[in-house]
């Protein structure tokens, strides 16, 4: 029992292990790093503008230094776009809020 | 089953090396397959630790003492309950249960990202790889789980130490391990990163689920072994600054400041230095805690004792050390930062204070736990730092790190003005003043760090409070929603925000009850007799009567003698309530011992008598005087030497009369009982450091709960619809 146990745990990790190697290896859809970065940092970029409006409403920021803060934002994630529209985007690549 | 579980770690081990090296030449050579068939043994890996893992755990739950590690740690008389964690009580469990941990994480965090961080997962790869390969090596070549009891099977085990049977103790150390694992997955993504030179904020996005799940897991386990220390170890307290208490907590630091620090990098690229340098510290501090628990390097109730383990642990960490500072200074172009702090009032400053604060604090303890062991190579003699020491350096840390944890939330990102401090201070230094006021009304004023303490705690509350009103205030005038709606839309939609200022208003509860507990508190040990009283911070607490039982396991096996008091407390005129406490005495497995003695020379837990109160806990524990007891313990050894040298009795009689025997000297004791030493404690407020640990937590897990992908998509989509209205503006 206890060789039967060891020989089924020795072919199953072998079959895992060696699975991508045996057939051609189909590589999943994967996102450009580039592209994850652009990513990463258009959700941040959102993330910044919600918490700079929340700080406004919650009373942080005055009206004009939150216009300010917003503007500069915003100028930056349109750059981030610009740049992510320059590049192709995956279709697995979905937006993360 | 054994050679199977051998057999099962001698593969984990191969396919460890089989990993690193197939991840390495697939991100050199650019082969996908490869990296694929490397991230595939990680998941080979927590299929063997699994197995290993399975088949330890019904050898303790059947009590196969055929293998040895059952019997020195379990026996039949061990609750069913008790055999199941029994696993990780042991040095060779524990270090299989670390394993498995670390290949079921790595696992996860590399199904999750099998997508993405090209570059940087096949390096993290063979990092989480490398250091279960270590774990691996340890359970193979030094500390086997699965040895074989030499000679013949014993019917009986040693049992499972009896200060471990305790709920928290099913659960303490999993929790401690799965935080100890979990952070070595951003450690393994920021090596990978430094070596793909890939600093951006996208792997700090993957893995900051695991970094605050880590945080998450480590503080659960901190609580809960706090808590088993107030109500099982019989010294009325619940941090003792013990090596190994310390060991736990040093990562849990360096990891709350990497949790706030990160975000400065997420939104401002800057501290992208200090980020990576906290969260490899962290991975290394995780590593030092396992280290300290397992080398026997310095004395510590929660240690396994001395082990073989220390020069092992020590090369490993050597190696993180000099490799974490190796990539760091040659990554220095890569690390800059894109941006520069706007304004000293803003929470990006308050935010950096809090990362000195918790590091300093950090630096306080490293120091004052390794110092025995400086001193003792600087000396040639060992000093202990001690808790005064440790109160002495930390409080005023804490104080500020809780002050800071009030004005956080108050500071607008990037600048504040002096008319927005002005307005956002106001109300919470109000709240402040009255709770400094209320205070030193009830007499706070005679220790001054427990006022300032409160007040700062007051300051906290009040902040938040007040971020929770204007922000729902906020919602429901721009969503036109129901109180109740426009709450739960606030906190559903920044988590993260709203989580976080709970975890805030937890730990100022926290440190509350730990300030307040540890000023106030009055303490006495006294002998009494039954009757006898004595006054403890205004109770009076009664010896009413002493307790005593043989305890058999559910199989009728002997298990323990129970020797305890029932207490009555009153205070006042008010209605009294009945505290029983015991002190259980477990039989010695060691074979020069008499059959009587064994049972009063082996190991004993209290079991304190408790009643908590938000005010305050009234806690008590008994130290038995079983002298009187020593010459009919005695007599009993030598009758059952005689009858086993003649051969008089057979195996069966020998037990009844040996529980006949236990019976009489249990009843005796409480026939006639001698005068009995209590430790008895009135301390306030403790009750609200368990509280306060709950709120923590239950902040955490709504900052690490992840929100619906509806959800993010339709905000991300109203962002991107917003800033593309900008954009045809600008264009």
């Amino acid at each position: 029992m206890e060789y039967v146990v060891i020989f089924v745990v020795l072919a199953l990790v072998v079959l895992l292990v060696s699975g991508p190697l045996r057939s051609r290896y189909a590589d999943e859809a994967a996102e450009s790093a580039e592209h994850a970065e652009l990513t990463a940092a258009r959700d941040a970029k959102y993330r910044e503008i919600r918490d700079a409006e929340l700080d406004f409403r919650t009373g942080k920021l005055s009206e004009a230094d939150w216009r300010t803060i917003d503007r500069g934002l915003r100028a930056e994630a349109i750059e981030i776009l610009r740049r992510l529209d320059e590049l192709d985007p995956p279709a697995s690549a979905d937006a993360e809020g | 089953m054994a050679v199977a579980g051998k057999a099962c770690l001698i593969l984990a081990l191969a396919v460890c090396v089989y990993g690193i090296g197939a991840s390495l030449y697939g991100v050199r050579s650019g082969r996908r397959d490869w990296v694929a068939s490397g991230r595939r043994a990680v998941y080979a890996l927590a299929g063997t630790a699994a197995v290993a893992f399975a088949i330890l755990q019904a050898a303790f739950l059947r009590s196969d003492f055929a293998f040895a590690l059952v019997t020195s740690h379990s026996s039949t008389t061990t609750p069913t309950f008790y055999r199941a964690t029994a696993v990780w009580s042991s040095q060779e469990g524990s270090l299989l249960l670390w394993l498995l941990l670390l290949s079921l994480w790595s696992s996860l965090i590399l199904f999750i990202t099998r997508r993405r961080l090209r570059e940087v997962a096949p390096y993290a790869t063979a990092v989480l790889l490398g250091l279960a390969a270590f774990f691996a090596c340890l359970l193979v070549f030094l500390e086997s789980p699965f040895d074989q009891t030499i000679g013949p099977v014993p019917a009986e085990g040693a049992g499972l130490n009896p200060l471990l049977r305790h709920p928290s103790m099913m659960i303490h150390p999993p929790m401690l391990y799965s935080g100890y694992t979990l952070f070595a997955v951003p450690f393994a993504f920021a090596v990978g990163a430094l070596v793909a030179r890939r600093l951006n904020a996208d792997w700090i996005r993957s893995t900051r689920p695991f970094t605050l799940t880590a945080w998450f897991f480590l503080g659960v386990g901190i609580v809960l072994g706090a808590r088993w220390s107030y109500s099982e170890l019989g010294w009325g307290g619940y941090w003792a600054w013990d090596p190994v208490e310390n060991a736990s907590l040093m990562p849990w630091l360096t990891g709350t400041a990497f949790l706030h620090s990160v975000m400065i990098q997420e939104k401002r690229g800057m501290l992208k230095v200090w980020n990576v340098s906290l969260v490899l510290a962290t991975g290394v501090l995780a590593i030092l805690g396992t280290f300290l628990v397992r080398s026997g390097i310095l004395e510590s109730i929660h240690a396994f004792g001395a082990s073989t383990l220390g020069v092992p642990f020590l090369v490993l960490i050597a190696t993180m050390i000099a490799g974490s500072i190796y990539l760091v200074a040659t990554r220095a172009r890569e690390l800059r930062s894109e941006h520069r702090l706007d304004s000293l009032f803003s929470r990006e400053a308050a935010f950096l204070l809090n990362n000195l604060v918790l590091v300093l604090m950090c630096a306080v303890i490293f120091w004052g736990t390794f110092f025995p062991l400086i001193s003792e190579a600087l000396t040639g003699r060992r000093h202990s730092f001690g808790p005064p020491m440790f109160d002495r350096l930390t409080v005023p840390l804490a104080l500020v790190l809780v002050l800071l944890s009030g004005i956080g939330p108050l500071i607008a990102w990037r600048r504040a003005t002096a008319a927005s401090l002005r307005r956002n201070f106001l109300a919470p230094i109000a709240v402040a003043g009255a709770v400094a006021a209320i205070a030193l009304a009830l007499g706070a004023g005679s220790q001054p760090d427990a006022l300032i303490m409160f007040t700062f705690a007051g300051f906290v509350v009040g902040a938040v409070s007040q971020e929770l009103v204007r922000g729902v205030r906020a919602r429901r005038v721009m969503a036109r929603e129901p109180l109740p709606l426009a709450l739960v839309s606030l906190v559903r939609r920044n988590r993260r925000r709203y989580g976080g200022y709970l975890v805030h208003t937890g730990m100022a509860l926290l440190f509350v009850g730990i300030a307040a507990s540890s000023s106030f508190a009055d303490e006495r040990d006294v002998e009494l007799v039954p009757g006898q009283t004595a006054l403890v911070g205004g109770y009076t607490i009664e010896y009413v009567e002493p307790t005593s039982e043989l305890v058999a396991a559910s199989n009728g096996r002997l298990e323990r003698i129970d020797f305890g008091a029932v207490l009555r407390v009153t205070r006042g005129g008010g209605e009294p309530t009945i505290l029983r406490t015991t002190r259980s005495f477990f039989p010695s497995s060691a074979p020069m011992l008499g059959p009587v003695s064994r049972f009063f020379e082996g190991e004993a837990t209290s079991e304190v008598g408790l009643r908590a109160g938000l005010r305050r806990d009234v806690w008590a524990s008994i130290a038995p005087d079983t002298r009187r007891l020593a010459p009919r313990v005695k007599e009993g050894d030598k009758v059952f030497a005689q009858a086993d040298d003649s051969g008089a009795l057979t195996a069966d009689e020998r037990d009844a009369f040996l529980a006949e025997a236990l019976r009489g000297l249990v009843r005796s004791y409480a026939d006639d009982p001698p005068p009995a030493t209590f430790r008895l404690l009135v301390s306030p407020m403790v009750t609200w450091i368990w509280i306060g640990a709950l709120v923590v937590f239950l902040g955490g897990l709504i900052a690490l709960w992840p929100s619906p992908r509806t959800v993010g998509r339709r905000v991300s989509a109203a962002y991107a619809a917003r800033v593309g209205r900008e954009a045809r503006v600008h264009a």
